[in-house]
Formats: structure tokens, sequence, C-alpha cells
């Protein structure tokens, strides 16, 4: 994932990001990665975080309710 | 007359004698202590002492029921005017009015012994299949995307489990399929819910529940297409029926029993102020991480620059202009030894020198004698002749003289 480029975090959900963030520590703990590419992992778990922090702090609880109707159409 | 010679006044008996002899009668009766009674509930009354005084009738005839307070305090339902109940306790005499009563200690609406044979039967039955098999419980996602919620659209747990996901986890989708909890219905829309999730949806996981009531209200929950469908969910379920001790059958067959909506609600999802401090604890990893990459990065590098310096020309010369500096000391230090070894033989030598001048010796009274012809020093009594000039040096000056005559010294003169 570290590869991809336009990898866009703003656009992840929580559990996604969250795994992913959990993913990268490992990674950047785990292996003996170059500088570089320590520093990429780095700036991408510090995103990640972010995002994870800034998903739970503003989201508002999506609700929907399925309507009998539907559960028609889709039994018809 | 004869048949009434029991009223004859030696046999008359006190009214405490005859209820008492009626209450040894009962109480004596093991199915008397021991019995269960059904029918209606009349003239109930609950006095501030807490202990609940009613009749029990049926067609035809009554009885006079007792429930004390501890016992009274055991009841899962509220006992009501014309309700149907069944009954266990044992009878008694109650002296002061002569009244035989019930004394009951367990107090439960009709027909729920039949409802709890017919649940033990169904039970049985879905163990057997398989149902209930700990080995086909699906594990509760730790962080669900989307949960699926069926319930009662006017229910209180429809609230009260939205507010434990807003509380815990907002970022969750939730989508509600509405069904009765209660009534004849209530089980065909269970299943239809559940079902429409599962086809519609796909959530992560379905919360099933309804607030608190008798166990004729959880009812639904014990019919066995609702287990059914609870058990054959792709979607892991999570019952939250408010009974704290009861289980149904949707309890038994769900992934996992919750107590209440709230507690099911709660085990579905992480809890946000914990996943925040996870973040934290992320985060600082990352941190800490780097820092310590950093710091023996630097440490390598010092130790490079230090190789790198021990290699370059610059320290060969260094080094080499070092040890000609020691060199070169050495040198010093040996020389000055040196000089100062043949400064001190100097010394010395003059030392020896200074007692073998001459001049010391002519001032001890020795003379030197010079030939004046030719300067020769006059070692010997031959080396000049008479008529001889020569030259006496003696302490602090010279004499000119003329030999007179010469005598060789004879040996044993001395």
């Amino acid at each position: 994932m570290t590869d991809n480029p336009s990898e866009d975090i703003q656009a992840m959900d929580f559990e996604t990001a969250f795994n992913a963030l959990q993913e990268n520590v490992s990674k950047l703990e785990g292996e003996d990665l170059p500088l570089e590419q320590a520093l990429a992992l780095f700036e991408r778990g510090q995103a990640l975080a972010k995002r994870c922090a800034a998903l739970l702090e503003e989201a508002e609880l999506k609700v929907r309710t399925l309507t009998v109707d539907s559960e028609e159409e889709t039994e018809a | 007359m004869e048949q009434y010679s029991l009223f004859q006044p030696q046999n008359i008996l006190s009214v405490s004698q005859l209820t008492g002899y009626l209450r040894q009668l009962i109480e004596g009766d093991d199915l008397m202590q021991d019995l269960w009674v059904e029918g209606e509930i009349s003239n109930f009354s609950r006095p501030s002492s807490g202990h609940l005084y009613f009749t029990l009738k049926d067609s035809q005839s009554a009885i006079r029921c007792v429930m004390w307070r501890n016992s009274a305090a055991r009841l899962t339902f509220e006992p009501r005017e014309g309700l149907a109940v069944e009954a266990h306790g044992g009878m008694g005499v109650y002296e002061t009015s002569g009244q035989v009563q019930l004394y009951v200690d367990t107090l439960r609406p009709a027909g729920e012994g039949l409802l709890f044979q017919e649940f033990l039967r169904l039970k049985a039955k879905l163990e057997a299949e398989g149902l209930f098999d700990p080995s086909t419980k699906q594990a509760i996602p730790t962080l669900p995307k989307v949960i699926g919620i069926v319930t009662s659209l006017t229910g209180a747990a429809l609230q009260d489990m939205l507010n434990t996901l807003r509380r815990r986890y907002p970022v969750v989708e939730v989508v509600i399929a509405p069904a009765s909890m209660q009534g004849v219905a209530a089980p065909g829309e269970i299943v239809a819910a559940l079902k429409l999730l599962n086809r519609q949806v796909k959530p992560d996981v379905i919360l099933v529940g309804r607030g608190g009531g008798s166990i004729e209200d959880l009812w639904a929950f014990n019919d066995q297409a609702v287990a059914r469908a609870v058990a054959a969910s792709e979607a892991p379920v999570i019952s939250g029926v408010g009974h704290e001790t009861d289980f149904t059958l949707t309890d038994f067959a769900a992934d996992l029993r919750a107590p209440t909506p709230t507690a099911a609600a709660e085990v579905a999802t992480p809890d946000r102020v914990d996943l925040l401090g996870a973040l934290t604890e992320l985060a600082n990893r990352h941190t800490s991480y780097l820092n310590s990459r950093l710091s023996s990065l630097r440490w390598s590098l010092g130790q490079a620059h230090n190789t790198l310096a021990r290699l370059s020309p610059s320290y060969a010369v260094n080094t080499y202009r070092q040890r000609l500096d020691e060199i070169s000391l050495r040198l010093e230090r040996a020389a000055r030894v040196d000089l100062e070894r043949k400064t001190l033989h100097l010394a010395h030598l003059e030392q020896s020198l200074r007692s073998l001048n001459p001049h010391a010796v002519l001032n001890r009274g020795y003379a030197i004698v010079t030939r004046s012809s030719d300067g020769a020093l006059v070692k010997r009594f031959d080396h000049v002749n008479p008529q001889d000039d020569i030259r006496i040096q003696v302490s602090q000056g010279t004499m000119d003289a003329r030999i007179l005559q010469t005598h060789q010294e004879n040996k044993h003169d001395r």
C-alpha cells in the first residue's frame, strides 16, 4: 500500500484507516527498511492516525430505516 | 336424638378447639402443604405491609390467598384483578376468622408452565439439530462498518441502541429493519427483517433487541422460526432481549447473547475512548521508531566519520608528523645527554691538565731550562755544554745564564 502514491487517506473509512495504521506500525517496527521508505511509512502513519482521530471526533451516526415496501419489492 | 350425641354438653368444642383441630388436619396433610392451584385473581389488595391478599376463583368456587412480602418480592409480573394465574403454596387456617386459606410462595401467569414445557421441548429439538452448536458461532467483528438492527421503531430499545452506538462508535452506519417485537405477527416480521438485512444490506453484524418484559412479552424470541433465522443469518447476530435471567431460544441461536439492547450495542462496537487511546499509542510507536532509527543512524554516521578520518591521507601525514616529532625529541634528548657527558669529561680533563701545568710545577720551586741557541728543552745533563747559554724559567720570570760545567750524576749517589 505504501507503494501506491495515489492512496487517498482522506477517503478511507475508519476500519480501513485503523487497520492500515496497525499494519503500518508493524511494518515500520518489523523490517529493516531503508530510511527513505521508513520516513514515508512514518508520514503515512501520522496521516492515518490523524484521519482516524478526525473520524472519531467528527463522525455523526448514520442511520437509515428499511421499509417494508422495499422488502415486498425484493420478495416479489 | 342419637345422631346429635356429639352435641351433648360434655362433647362441646370451643371455637378455638375446632379451628385448632382443623388446622392440625390441614397442616398434617402432605398434599395440602405442597400444591399447585389455578384460578383467576379477584379482591386483590396490597397494603403498605407489602403482603398480598387476594382470592382465587373459578366459575364455581373461591379460596382466600395470602402471599407474604418476601415471596411477593420475587414476582416477575404484576398480579392484577382478573388475571389467570397458577399459585403454589400450602393450605392453612387463619384462626382469628376461621378462614381456610392458601399461603402462596410462587405465583405465575397461567399457561406459563405449559409454555415452559413447550420451550424445553423446542430447545431440545433445535439443540439436537445443532442450531446452538458453539462451533457454528460466528466471531463478532471488532470494527464493524455497517450494523443492522432488528427491533420495533416505537420501542425504547431502539433509542437505547442508537444512543450507545453514537456514544461509542459514531463512525458506524446503522440500518434498521423494523419488526414488531411482540404479538402474533412478531415472529414472522422478525424473520423477514433478518432476511431483508442479509439480502439487501449485508451488515457486519446484526443486533436483535427489545426492552424488558414478562416472559410472555418475549415469546416471539422463543419461536423456532426466529431461532432458525438467527442461526442461519449470514451476518453474525447479537441478541439483546431485555431479560437478565431467562434465556430465549433466540439467545441460544445467536452468535452472542447480551442481557439488554444497550449491552448488545456495546459488545458490537469498540469504545471511542479506547480507540482514541489506541490511536495515541500507535502514533507514539511511529514517533519512537523514527527517533530510535534516527539516533542509530546518527551513531553510524559518527562511526563512519571516524573510520573515514582514519583512512584519509592527512591522517597518515599527521601520523608521520607525530612520529617525526617523537623521533626528533628522542634525538634531541640523546644529544643533550651526550653533550652533558662530554662536558663532564672535559671538565675532568681540565682538572688533570691543570695539575700537569708546568707553571704549577714552577710554583712549587722547579725550573724549566731551555737552550738559548735553539730553545730546546734541557732534560738531561749532556744536552748542554760548558759555555752554552741557557734560559731558566722559574715562577714569575726568566733568567739567562751560562753553563760553567756539566756533571754526570753517579747512580750510587742517590
